[in-house]
């Protein structure tokens, strides 16, 4: 979901100039702050305790009390792991560009393609307003609709900021299964869009397109402007989504602490069949990124959403997004994307269905 | 020299723009700049992401903003 054109490589304008005289602390600076991180993370909990209790000494069974601990204490634990994960993803990413991931998808036959291009979607550094230059890219060297489809529908949906609100709010069973029936879907998705042939939903154009042989030479990258890229992301992903993970858990404040118990149990619980198309239905069209969604949608499921009709209505939100259909409208005709939003909306309530049907 | 800088207007691609006139004029070299923002004509350039650079038809750098040293490399500098 990164909603940016540069997530790898190199510092931002304002850091240009400032970088030379520091970069050796540049370097070794995170590793000492991996204690730093640590001790915050574990003491964070009696540090909220205290700080709300005994500082501000407040009542100890009032709602407002319970919405203010959340608030006070989800926040900056959700912000520590984003900037961590963000600065590891960040290396990991500088290993990928668009241009690798094309090569290695070169003549792969369906099936395996559509693995690879999940799986590579997630680690690529892409961005929704590259889209269709990478469309283009992919589907000119001959690698299938399909496989292209995998890709475009992975690197959106399983994002480290969704992963790390998730894993924070939820606990790492639910990052799991929503990393990895993610990559089902993207898997599957694809591989049925693949087998249906509608290369002829592909405006003429992108086929008759010669686009020039690419040629960059790829020196060796230091490992140093490899940890650069790590802070880059830092500065461009953390700099952005922390208002709206803010605005997010205080709604999801409000929503824990006066939100009576069960209150979603007949909209959005497990007994309402309904609820998961209704998710979906109602998440499709809804833009929103997962820094924001992610937390309300975690205290609806405290008050009795289920867990299936939730992962439906995050995914559904997270991974199919309104612009990104607009910007594909330039390179495939209609009814493509209403089959590819088809495909994948379907998807989503196979997941959401099995999640309420397991637990 | 005709330096022409491909994006669809996103914000990095805006920052790279500035950029590179930053530095052209800077140097006091004369440059035709150009921004691309038309798909096609970047699709043509063979780049899967954007930004991208190029400098006399040549494709010098995709989805990221260079350092300015890159460019004045570039503008032989």
């Amino acid at each position: 979901m990164s909603e940016c054109c540069a997530n790898k490589g190199e510092p931002s304008l304002v850091t240009i100039g400032s970088n030379k005289r520091n970069s050796k602390t540049r370097l070794w600076l995170p590793l000492l702050l991996i204690p730093v991180f640590v001790l915050l993370y574990i003491y964070l909990e009696r540090g909220t305790d205290y700080l709300v209790y005994s500082l501000l000494s407040m009542d100890r069974n009032s709602h407002l009390t319970e919405a203010v601990r959340f608030f006070i204490f989800e926040v900056p634990k959700v912000l520590l792991l984003l900037t961590a994960i963000v600065f590891v993803v960040g290396i990991i990413r500088s290993y990928f560009s668009p241009e690798k991931t094309r090569r290695a998808l070169e003549g792969k036959p369906l099936f395996l393609g559509n693995i690879m291009a999940s799986a590579l979607g997630i680690v690529t550094p892409f961005c929704s307003c590259s889209a269709i230059p990478l469309f283009i890219g992919f589907v000119e060297s001959g690698i299938p609709l399909g496989v292209t489809f995998s890709f475009l529908i992975a690197a959106p949906m399983i994002n480290e900021v969704a992963l790390v609100l998730l894993f924070g709010l939820f606990g790492w069973k639910t990052a799991f299964l929503y990393a990895s029936t993610g990559l089902l879907i993207a898997i599957s998705a694809g591989w049925v869009i693949g087998k249906l042939k509608l290369e002829r939903f592909v405006e003429a154009w992108v086929y008759e397109i010669k686009a020039a042989e690419l040629k960059i030479a790829e020196s060796e990258t230091p490992f140093s402007e490899r940890i650069e890229a790590g802070y880059t992301a830092v500065a461009d992903i953390v700099s952005k989504v922390w208002i709206y993970i803010a605005i997010g858990i205080a709604v999801g404040a409000g929503v824990h602490g006066y939100v009576p118990e069960n209150f979603m149990a007949s909209l959005m619980g497990k007994s309402a069949w309904w609820s998961v198309p209704l998710a979906v239905l109602i998440g499709v069209p809804l833009y929103s990124n997962a820094a924001g969604i992610i937390p309300i949608v975690q205290a609806l499921l405290e008050k009795g959403a289920s867990l299936g009709t939730s992962l439906a209505f995050m995914m559904s939100v997270i991974g199919l997004s309104f612009p990104e259909m607009i910007i594909l409208k330039k390179v495939i005709k209609l009814p493509l994307i209403l089959i590819f939003i088809g495909v994948v909306a379907s998807g989503i309530m196979v997941v959401g269905f099995l999640f309420n049907l397991i637990y | 020299m005709e330096i022409k800088v491909l994006g669809p207007g996103c914000s990095n691609c805006q920052k790279v723009e500035k950029l590179v006139r930053e530095t052209v004029s800077e140097a006091g070299v004369a440059a035709d700049i150009e921004k691309v923002s038309d798909i096609m004509r970047i699709a043509k350039y063979g780049v899967l992401s954007t930004p991208a650079v190029v400098v006399d038809g040549e494709v010098k750098s995709v989805g990221k903003i260079p350092k300015k040293e890159e460019i004045l490399a570039w503008i032989g500098k």
